[in-house]
């Protein structure tokens, strides 16, 4: 910890005390992000307050060759932000300053640490809003979103972050401060955003963002539909897109997940559901009222017993709550579940959701379904005990067999949560040996050491600039090499 | 050089890029037999040709030994309409698609390839709604200057599984291997469309943007003083907001495309630029007295320049906006002694990825930003 000890002693003198922090107690306090059941205390915490500070920790951190981590609020959910135990975990909560709101832009240039939520609060008085929104948006940060390219319900119509980005200023795994894009599309050069959005802190670290504003749209109409069937459910989600309606968001929950949402948040659902649709439109008035005329038709026709139109904005926030409280929810219902993020082709839904019903109903264990419908992203709830001996391992079965399941059907094991640590083990099982090593070639121009968030995303490391003999000869030293 | 005389052909007078010929040419016909192309071809220089109409984008090759046309590598190898997506070879005219009540809402010129647009990252007027093939492209195949192929991406739209390849062979200009196929996400068609058409100044795209017609495309040509609002959707939706628009910009209503639509503004000796800056510029571009034509609603525009003092004009005024200016294509003799690309932010980045994946700098070598 030699090394530790004197990353510690510069970076106290070069950002001040205060904002490093090496008491173990406090150090504790960062051990996991929103996927708590990994847990590591990272060596050393920093907490910079500007990007200058930022270029100086990872600068700090090459030098010394030790490994960093970047934090925001710590809301993933696949271990993307959980700390190294020799490294350094460089948080940027206190980088939440909203540095511009530019409507005549349709831009705003925001720090890293700054909540998802209060961009659109920002923007609004504008006319403006941001539209990724995760089911965190009231915590989870915009340098967060950048990592992990967040999407949320409504990413069906507006995509997802990679989409809203159109400047970044990083810091490269070698220290250096780098501005890509900003305010005007398509700069020129290889689109290094797209590369950066989404890789999950491994190509170092965004300490500035320029996310695009959309037009708060004139109308915006939402029902809820209850079916008899979770099969009639899917069949209404690809009658919708089948006649050619591009709704902004349509999500599905299952009759176990309504019942965790009932006890936690009483959101009113009609009774005797097998699976509700929540399908929202936006847009001009004209095109909401009669694609919603034409929504309902459709869910009616493939058989909804019960559809409820929201009145006003209250009636919408209390479908919407349901919804959204469904992964916590889920806790009224079992005492410790896994929540799963897969994705499979539209079409495919209910074929997949029998199965994971069968492979729960073979395993022993309650499975609860809440998906983005409209883009065929799964979130099911594996529920167990674990203090029941074994539930946690049958659990952790299930969870496996479901993601196997995606890619079978030629879906993704992540739709937005991220691969992080948690998944890691899957890539080779979607991607290929030398898919793997070409995004790889990525990861080596932007940090040949892996020192930007080590052990995420790809199960092996690739090693950078080498001869296939020369990495053998440095992976076993006095080994002979033909 | 055996394998490389089966797979290749002696280069014909039309096989050149930017004034350089080529000596072989090569038209694989499936991924595997570009994969041996490529993995033959190890000591070529090589440039990859698709429909060939954006081949003279971007400065001459420094080298060229092997021209890989795509034109073979064709066809729609899936289209899932209740997924909404396609996956369609490389060298497939994006002109010839079809997908019944869905499209690929990518505007091409007529005989472009789906692998030629996706390389140079070529856009059109719809791109303020749907985006550009950045945004449509969710999976990529591609075979590596090193012969190996990789995959990235999938077949469906919500994915963050592993590093985005797709975006960054985007506009990479054929500098990072040979494209054989792209899976793109579909939109419905829409039922309806209209282009409201008016003098009115750009000063007026702020006011469409904010009336409530959600616009497909915001087109403006200083040639004719035009503005041009394309709307699409249900025929109601399109009437009642083609009426508001047209009130508002005292223009008119109608079912064609100003001719001028969605075509590049230079003729053959002229200098063609691509320019873009933050919306808020706009006005002020179109102010220069340059002839400009393109996307007033997403700050992306076209210029067709008549001298090097001109481009230099316009490339001070859009950097001094926060923009980029690139020159697209320039007639021979001006062509080489110009700064086609300007200043490029990242560009040491860009040098190491271009190291990564080409590390004798055989694929485009010099075509692309810093003379990567």
């Amino acid at each position: 910890m030699a090394d530790i000890d004197a990353l510690a002693r510069r970076l106290a003198a070069e950002l001040g005390a205060e904002q490093v922090v090496t008491d173990r107690q406090e150090l504790r306090t960062y051990e996991c992000d929103g996927l708590a059941h990994y847990k590591v205390v990272p060596a050393l915490v920093v907490l910079p307050h500007t990007a200058g500070q930022v270029a100086t920790v990872v600068r700090a951190c090459a030098e010394a060759g030790v490994p960093f981590v970047a934090r925001g609020s710590g809301t993933g959910l696949s271990g993307g932000a959980l700390p190294h135990a020799e490294g350094v975990l460089i948080v940027t909560a206190q980088m939440r300053r909203i540095l511009e709101i530019a409507p005549a832009d349709e831009r705003a240039v925001v720090e890293p640490g700054v909540i998802n939520l209060q961009v659109t609060r920002a923007a609004t008085p504008h006319g403006y809003y941001y539209a990724p929104d995760p089911s965190s948006q009231q915590i989870c940060s915009i340098g967060g979103n950048v990592a992990e390219n967040s999407g949320g319900a409504h990413c069906l119509k507006y995509g997802f972050t990679t989409n809203h980005v159109t400047g970044l200023q990083i810091v490269t795994p070698d220290g250096e401060l780098v501005r890509l894009g900003g305010r005007a599309l398509d700069p020129p050069g290889y689109d290094l955003i797209g590369a950066f959005v989404g890789s999950e802190g491994t190509l170092g670290v965004a300490t500035e963002v320029t996310v695009k504003l959309t037009r708060l749209p004139e109308s915006v109409r939402t029902l809820l539909a209850a079916f008899p069937s979770i099969d009639a459910a899917g069949a209404a989600t690809s009658a919708i897109i089948a006649a050619g309606v591009v709704p902004a968001a349509i999500e599905m929950m299952d009759a176990l997940a309504i019942e965790a949402a009932e006890a936690a948040v009483a959101c009113g659902y009609p009774p005797g559901a097998a699976a509700v649709l929540i399908v929202e439109l936006d847009g001009p008035a004209p095109e909401v009222e009669a694609q919603f005329t034409e929504v309902t038709a459709l869910c009616r026709g493939e058989g909804a017993f019960e559809i409820r139109i929201a009145a006003d904005e209250a009636e919408r926030a209390l479908f919407w709550k349901g919804r959204k409280s469904a992964f916590a929810a889920v806790g009224r219902i079992s005492p410790d579940y896994i929540v799963q993020d897969g994705v499979i082709p539209r079409t495919a839904l209910p074929e997949v959701l029998r199965r994971i019903s069968d492979v729960a109903d073979s395993h022993g264990v309650r499975v609860a379904n809440v998906f983005h419908a409209g883009d065929g992203n799964l979130h099911p709830l594996v529920l167990f005990d674990a203090r029941v001996e074994g539930e946690a391992e049958r659990a952790e079965t299930v969870s496996g067999a479901i993601i196997d399941l995606c890619i079978e059907y030629g879906g993704s094991i992540t739709g937005e949560h991220g691969v992080g640590l948690d998944k890691a083990k899957y890539m080779p099982r979607m991607y290929g040996e030398d898919d793997l090593d070409t995004m790889q070639l990525v990861r080596c121009a932007f940090d040949p050491d892996h020192l930007s968030n080590p052990g995420k995303v790809f199960p092996a490391p690739r090693l950078c600039g080498e001869r296939p003999g020369g990495d053998l000869a440095a992976r076993f030293p006095g080994v002979e090499v033909f | 050089m055996g394998a490389l005389d089966e797979l290749t052909r002696p280069a014909g007078d039309d096989d050149h890029v930017g004034g350089v010929p080529a000596r072989l040419v090569a038209s694989p016909a499936s991924t595997a037999e570009a994969a041996a192309l490529v993995a033959a071809a190890g000591d070529l220089t090589v440039v990859v040709r698709g429909g060939g109409t954006k081949i003279h984008w971007g400065p001459s090759p420094r080298a060229l030994d092997l021209i890989i046309d795509t034109r073979r590598l064709a066809g729609v190898v899936e289209h899932a309409a209740g997924d909404l997506i396609t996956v369609l070879g490389a060298g497939t005219p994006l002109d010839e698609l079809a997908l019944g009540d869905q499209q690929l809402a990518i505007d091409a010129a007529p005989g472009a390839t789906v692998g030629g647009v996706v390389a140079t990252g070529a856009s059109g007027p719809r791109r303020l709604h749907y985006g550009t093939a950045r945004d449509l492209l969710i999976g990529i195949t591609v075979v590596r200057p090193d012969g190996v192929v990789a995959k990235a991406g999938g077949k469906v739209v919500k994915n963050v599984a592993g590093y985005d390849l797709g975006k960054l062979y985007t506009g990479s200009y054929g500098t990072l291997g040979l494209i054989t196929e792209c899976v793109f996400r579909l939109h419905p068609r829409p039922a309806a469309a209209a282009y409201v058409r008016t003098t009115a100044p750009a000063q007026a795209v702020p006011a469409i943007l904010a009336a409530q017609v959600a616009p497909t495309a915001i087109e403006i040509d200083t040639a004719t003083g035009e503005l041009a609002v394309l709307l699409e959707g249900t025929p109601g939706g399109v009437r009642e907001r083609s009426g508001l628009l047209e009130k508002l910009l005292a223009g008119e209503v109608s079912e064609a495309a100003p001719g001028w639509w969605g075509r590049d503004p230079w003729t053959a000796d002229e200098i063609g630029m691509k320019l873009s800056v933050p919306l808020s510029m706009v006005p002020g571009l179109i102010e220069s007295g340059s002839t400009l034509r393109g996307s007033a609603g997403t700050g992306v525009l076209y210029a067709a320049a008549h001298d090097i003092t001109e481009v230099e004009r316009l490339r001070a005024q859009c950097v001094r906006s926060g923009g980029h200016a690139v020159v697209l294509t320039a007639p021979a003799d001006v062509r080489d002694i110009l700064d086609m690309w300007g200043p490029v932010p990242g560009l040491a980045v860009m040098r190491r990825i271009k190291d990564q994946f080409d590390p004798d700098h055989r694929f485009a070598p010099g075509r692309f930003v810093g003379g990567i």
